[in-house]
């Protein structure tokens, strides 16, 4: 097992870092309970790259994931999404970011249960100020890319599982996000479903999206670029998958079987 | 024995758990209960300092009058009164004395005045009680202490009656004249009525000869003359029997003691039913916040009630205990309230100067103990029972995994709001995802808004009767001003802790939607505004729902059913005020509901 691993984690692909953390730290609680949850992590990720993060459960990849999409506030260290500092913005600044530069896909889909898909896709767009107009438009010409032209007009209460994951990942896409953020965007689904979700995932990569996921199945982090692997709120590794394995990924928790 | 224990265990432990909810509920029970406990105390006690002032200045128990300034009637008949002194069953009289009305005018006042002629020597009836100074004297008069008060003089002063000059000999009371200073409000009238001012001039005592002197063409003499019966009892008969069988205007007209008694206690009798009014009106708002307030509770404690059905809560049991908790709460409020409604009475029955003595503290009576008590336990049970059989009857699976109501959906309010502005776009999302609530909202504020319309409409009425001749307040105005403020303070209290509990409850149920939408690209500002909105809207529907409601109910609860309709920019500074107070309030749990991590809100949905 290597136990020093390299801290800085680098995309090679040989484009400028559209998100780069340094020294990256979360902590909660305080005195004997402080718990470390994201450990002096460094990190780049190039546009168009699409990043894997894995981990057991605890690990700290959703802390990651929180706090390079603004969602929570660092306790130390840098982050920095297409230049600017997320760690010094303020509430205000990082919300417009995130409407802009950031989309969300969440376990948990987190659909507004009282809107359409349509109409969920849509308030992306209508939160950045466009017309309800060009917002329906987009809202249509994403859920057709998601192959759910037929369901836009459905409440989520009436979706499956996977229908649901689809319609969360348009509106992700509905303001043309510099980066993707998905947190376990299969935890909730089924083997078909998640067959669905990682055939997007592909085609956004194709299409040169900027992704991170954060997940625990391999079948999707076999998708990436590149696969992290996280234990304790620090890296321990990190796979090159183009390029193959560096380091002892194949013992670590997580991903064996 | 052992169930009613575990009941009130339960109970008492969330209670204890949850005290400020606890407090905002008896606050708003108990502002109900004190207002109707003032309300029924005032019956039976208004008579009380009309009976001292009666027995200090041996007042009449008839006064007769005969002609004067406005009766028409060409020529006196002083024989009438002279012959009613031998009439059977009176015993004493004093008079007949002249009077006249003259305009007052001391310290910048300019006010209409009664003079009535008096002999130096104390009359056998109706000697008005001196408070200060001596009885008149040629060149001096006394004036009825409340007018004296209003108007700032004493003994010693000036004052101008039709433009000649007269020493304040002395201040007095009576309890012979409905005329006293100032009645604004005799049997008959109300709130309402115009015109009174040339009705209710002050009186002042002067020397017969100084009385006839002041007589004019415009103003001619009339005659008082004051009886005593040998049966005091029988002067309101006695009165109604010769008016009937003396209808000619010439005739002297009669006013029984009961009668001015009633007329003084007319202000008191109008404080009892605006009173009245007011424990409905937060009667109503104390249902509506109770309900918000165990609704908003309710969606806080969905899992407590799963819990409890768990371990094996009967559904009975769930409904008992948020019953219990809630009826507790009742009885405790129902306590403060008869309490405060009790020690407040005596300043509502106060007298003023007009009269002497003090009414006292009222009795709270049984009937009205168990009134106010039965209204604050049924208050408590009409907004609970319905969230309490929602509770009992949710399913325990869904209970324990939290799960909220499913909102409501408004497609065309969801499609108006794409056109509008972000914290809009929120705010009428948000407010129809649970349309009870927002129509609870809408009716809380029209309560408010109509009470207030109400206690415009009062004072838009005493405006124009009033001030606008003498140019005088008047202290009974004061006193029932003083009555309208605790009422208007009271219920835009009640209405801002619904405001807050609305909001609470609003901030609460959204709290996923609204985490979501921040981590969409909506800023806290765009959020807490968009809660703010939520509450505007039904706010603004309420206030303009006030206007017709408070015209409508002053209407209901004057006599004669006339309005003077408060000036239009009073009302459009109501409908303002409103929304913006109730912007004000809900701002703050708004925004603190923004404070929450977002990752927080929406990794809570999955533990």
């Amino acid at each position: 097992m290597n136990n020093t691993p390299e801290r800085r984690v680098m995309s090679e692909t040989g484009g400028s870092p559209v998100l780069r953390a340094d020294r990256l730290r979360k902590e909660f609680g305080k005195g004997d309970a402080l718990v470390r949850a994201v450990d002096e992590i460094d990190l780049e990720v190039a546009q168009g790259e699409t990043l894997a993060v894995m981990g057991p459960s605890g690990c700290g990849k959703s802390t990651l994931l929180h706090l390079l999409g603004g969602l929570e506030r660092p306790t130390a260290g840098q982050i920095l999404l297409a230049g600017s500092r997320l760690d010094q913005m303020g509430e205000r600044a990082l919300a417009r970011l995130r409407r802009t530069a950031v989309g969300f896909v969440f376990q948990a889909f987190h659909l507004i249960d009282e809107l359409t898909a349509r109409e969920n896709v849509e308030l992306p767009a209508l939160l950045a100020g466009r017309s309800p107009r060009a917002a329906r438009h987009r809202a249509a010409g994403l859920l057709e890319q998601v192959g759910l032209a037929d369901r836009a007009g459905f409440l989520p209460a009436a979706l499956s599982g996977g229908q649901r994951q689809r319609v969360a990942i348009a509106r992700a896409l509905a303001n043309d996000p510099l980066v993707v953020l998905a947190d376990e965007p299969t935890g909730n689904l089924d083997s078909a479903a998640t067959l669905d979700v990682l055939r997007l995932f592909d085609e956004l990569h194709a299409a040169g999206q900027t992704l991170v996921i954060v997940t625990h199945d391999s079948r999707i982090a076999a998708t990436a670029d590149r696969l992290i692997s996280m234990r304790d709120g620090a890296f321990v590794d990190e796979t090159r998958l183009t390029g193959g394995t560096r380091g002892n990924l194949g013992s670590l928790a997580g991903l064996e079987g | 024995m052992g169930h009613i224990l575990l009941i009130s265990r339960l109970a008492v432990r969330d209670l204890r758990h949850r005290p400020a909810q606890a407090v905002l509920l008896l606050l708003a029970i108990a502002a109900a209960a004190a207002m109707l406990t003032l309300g029924l105390a005032l019956h039976g006690v208004t008579s009380q300092p009309y009976q001292q002032t009666r027995a200090a200045t041996n007042g009449p128990d008839i006064v007769a009058q005969v002609g004067g300034p406005g009766a028409g009637v060409p020529a006196v008949d002083l024989g009438a009164l002279e012959a009613l002194t031998r009439a059977s069953g009176v015993t004493a009289h004093s008079g007949p004395y002249p009077f006249t009305f003259v305009t007052l005018q001391a310290n910048g006042h300019k006010a209409g005045a009664q003079v009535e002629g008096r002999d130096p020597a104390p009359a056998p009836v109706d000697q008005p009680s001196l408070a200060q100074g001596t009885w008149v004297r040629p060149g001096e008069v006394v004036l009825e202490r409340s007018f004296a008060d209003e108007l700032g003089v004493g003994a010693g002063d000036q004052v101008t009656l039709n433009g000649r000059q007269f020493r304040v000999a002395g201040v007095a009371v009576t309890a012979a004249s409905t005329l006293t200073y100032p009645h604004i409000c005799y049997s008959g009238c109300d709130l309402s009525t115009a015109q009174l001012a040339r009705k209710v001039p002050g009186v002042v005592w002067a020397m017969q000869t100084d009385a006839r002197s002041l007589a004019t063409a415009a103003e001619p003499l009339g005659y008082t003359l004051n009886l005593k019966l040998a049966d005091p009892a029988a002067a309101d008969a006695f009165a109604s029997d010769y008016n009937s069988s003396h209808p000619s205007p010439s005739a002297p007209l009669l006013q029984s003691w009961q009668d001015i008694s009633f007329n003084a206690s007319s202000l008191v009798r109008n404080e009892q039913k605006v009173l009245q009014v007011a424990s409905w009106l937060l009667g109503l708002l104390a249902v509506a916040s109770v309900a918000v307030l165990v609704g908003g509770r309710m969606a806080d404690q969905t899992r407590r009630v799963g819990l409890l059905k768990a371990v094996g809560g009967t559904p009975g049991l769930v409904a008992a205990v948020l019953l219990a908790e809630h009826l507790a709460v009742a009885v405790a409020a129902a306590a403060a309230g008869l309490l405060a409604g009790w020690l407040a009475a005596p300043l509502l029955t106060s007298p003023g100067t007009a009269l002497l003595g003090t009414a006292g503290a009222p009795a709270v009576t049984p009937a009205t103990f168990g009134l106010v008590v039965a209204v604050a336990l049924g208050i408590a049970t009409v907004a609970t029972l319905v969230p309490a059989i929602r509770a009992a009857r949710t399913s325990t699976v869904a209970a324990l995994a939290d799960a909220a109501r499913p909102p409501h959906r408004s497609q065309r309010l969801i499609k108006v709001s794409a056109r509008l502005p972000v914290p809009l776009l929120l705010g009428l999302r948000l407010a129809a995802r649970r349309p009870r609530r927002t129509l609870l909202n809408v009716a809380s504020i029209t309560v408010t808004a109509s009470g207030i319309v109400a206690v415009l409409c009062v004072h838009a009425g005493y405006g124009q009767s009033l001030y606008a001749s003498s140019g005088l307040a008047n202290p009974q105005t004061g006193k029932l001003n003083r009555v309208l403020l605790v009422l208007t303070v009271a219920l835009v209290a009640l209405a801002a802790v619904n405001a807050i509990l609305i909001s609470w409850a609003t901030v609460l149920d959204t709290r996923h939607p609204s985490a979501l939408t921040r981590a969409l690209g909506a800023t806290p500002e765009q959020v807490t505004a968009g809660l703010a909105a939520a509450q505007a809207l039904p706010a603004l529907a309420g206030a303009l729902l006030g206007i017709p409601g408070g015209i409508e109910l002053f209407a209901t609860v004057s006599k004669d059913g006339t309005v003077t309709a408060p000036p239009a920019w009073w009302l459009i500074a109501t409908v303002l005020g409103t929304v913006a107070a109730v912007v004000a309030v809900t701002a703050v749990p708004a925004w603190l509901g923004t404070r929450h991590s977002i990752s927080g809100v929406l990794q809570a949905e999955l533990a």
